[in-house]
């Protein structure tokens, strides 16, 4: 049996199929993956995402520790509940983790990171902890729902009514309490939506409520493709701790300035960057039938290099294959793509495929 | 639960065979199958005329989420395969027994019939494989 978050029962009684991730007992789907993801797409859908890691960050010394922990700059929230995607990044440059970091206060931090990296990311944030003014500790009792889509406002309305006035304002990546809630206008479909940071004991209230606004349950399969169409990066397999944010597509989370900031990978980036040569991550599109998976093989004419594919999948949007793929930077326009043997042709496009619901690669 | 109807033969790579009586069978992927499979968005099928060996690849499936090999369960001639599964992949999974066939064999050796598992045999063989992803 693997660990369970405090909607594991909520997902039995919605007739969830259960899977393991990184020692969660999750759900996968809730009957179809697809009717989920385009529930997404075309209303809102909702997500139990209370298996990521969740690590406050306080103390005198925490705006300078974040500063040099992360490859982007913490220094860019100047207002509470301000939030920032970053790469936590090795002396190599390699991608440790990616996460949203949230200003909660003056010296106080929350950072969200992935689940299936938690073994390797506690002690690489504690061991750079040490000596520092800082107090790093890991939230284990709260629940994260996120709830996504282009109904998302309307249902946080009707589920928390006068509670949930200030979300209409509340720009993206920016959080602002709810009682002892937090609520982020941040999410991982291209849609509009929110992440609810609350406590484990009032999760299944919050569930149920925003499933009596319509709201459909949807599981990791459906968040997946989603994340996918909207051209965001899985840790593991767009990025790992051998993989730079140079060489994916992540060059707009790095703070260069001020050049005095001394962030962990930042000489070994620069090395990188002057150097060049490096492949670097595309989208993929194949119309004809048949899909694209992760660790198949991509040639593109003028390259002896090989690139290969990260992430693959039918989208559902859009009707056909589209893939992520670290390939030769030479501008090409087509790739060949190995399936099983044989050569598929295919479109290089510049990610997102599809965001508010919409085709939006060229 | 999963459905296995007692009047077809199976194999245990989860596909089906129905023996029309004529020297040709029907054959298709399992209930099992399509459910661990998850939306099937895409079909490759054998061609018509393709001479299949016993246990030769004979077709992929694509869910969303995998791709997995289908296998002939006899040795046999392709006679028809089921166009509809070009456009609408999905009716495997709503009918895998009925509107979701794959293709139909003309049968090189009806002894090969003789060991295809039974609905019993094959619900054995789906239990071993949910415990072990237990």
């Amino acid at each position: 049996m693997g660990r369970r978050t405090p909607l594991y029962d909520t997902h039995i009684r919605h007739g969830a199929r259960m899977v393991d991730f990184a020692g969660w007992d999750m759900p996968l789907h809730y009957g179809s993956q697809l009717i989920e993801h385009r529930c997404v797409r075309e209303q809102a859908g909702l997500f139990d995402v209370s298996h990521m890691t969740t690590v406050d960050v306080n103390g005198s010394g925490a705006r300078d520790f974040l500063r040099r922990l992360l490859a982007n700059d913490v220094a860019r929230l100047t207002t509470p509940g301000a939030a920032l995607y970053s790469a936590m990044l090795n002396e190599k440059g390699g991608v440790i983790d990616d996460l949203i970091v949230y200003a909660l206060a003056d010296d106080s931090y929350r950072l969200v990171l992935n689940c299936a990296t938690h073994e390797r990311v506690l002690p690489w944030i504690t061991r750079q902890a040490s000596g520092q003014r800082v107090k790093v500790r890991e939230q284990t009792d709260g629940a994260i729902i996120a709830v996504q889509g282009p109904a998302a406002l309307v249902a946080m309305q009707g589920a928390f009514g006068e509670a949930a006035a200030p979300l209409a304002s509340l720009a993206s990546f920016s959080s602002i309490r709810m009682d002892d809630w937090l609520v982020a206008r941040t999410g991982y479909t291209g849609e509009d939506g929110f992440e609810i940071m609350l406590p484990a004991a009032a999760a299944e209230d919050c569930w149920r409520a925003l499933v009596a606004q319509g709201v459909r349950p949807a599981g990791l399969a459906a968040r997946d493709t989603l994340r996918l169409e909207a051209g965001l990066n899985l840790h593991s397999h767009e990025m790992d701790e051998d993989v730079t944010p140079l060489e994916a597509n992540m060059a707009w989370t790095l703070a260069w300035d001020p050049d005095t900031r001394h962030f962990i990978g930042r000489t070994a980036l620069e090395e990188l960057r002057q150097r060049g040569g490096y492949l670097t991550l595309a989208g993929l599109v194949m119309t004809k039938p048949g899909v694209l998976r992760a660790g198949q093989l991509v040639r593109v004419a003028g390259s002896p290099k090989v690139g290969v594919i990260t992430s693959g999948t039918y989208s559902p949007t859009l009707g056909h294959a589209i893939a992520l793929a670290r390939i030769p930077d030479i501008g090409a326009r087509e790739a060949v793509v190995d399936i099983r043997g044989r050569p598929a042709p295919v479109r290089v496009v510049r990610p997102p495929f599809v965001r508010h619901g919409k085709k939006v690669y060229n | 639960m999963v459905d296995t109807p007692k009047e077809l033969g199976y194999r245990e790579t989860h596909e089906w065979v129905r023996n029309e009586g004529d020297g040709t069978v029907t054959v298709g992927i399992t209930d099992y199958a399509q459910d661990s499979l998850g939306d099937i968005v895409y079909v490759e099928l054998p061609e018509l005329g393709d001479e299949l060996d016993l246990g030769q690849e004979a077709g992929v499936v694509e869910s969303v989420k995998a791709a997995s090999d289908v296998f002939a369960p006899l040795t046999g001639t392709v006679i028809a395969i089921n166009e509809a599964l070009e456009d609408t992949p999905e009716i495997i999974n709503a009918s895998p027994y009925g509107d979701g066939w794959f293709y139909r064999l003309r049968i090189a050796d009806p002894a090969e019939l003789d060991d295809l598992l039974d609905a019993q045999a094959y619900l054995e063989v789906v239990e071993e494989e949910q415990d072990s992803d237990a």
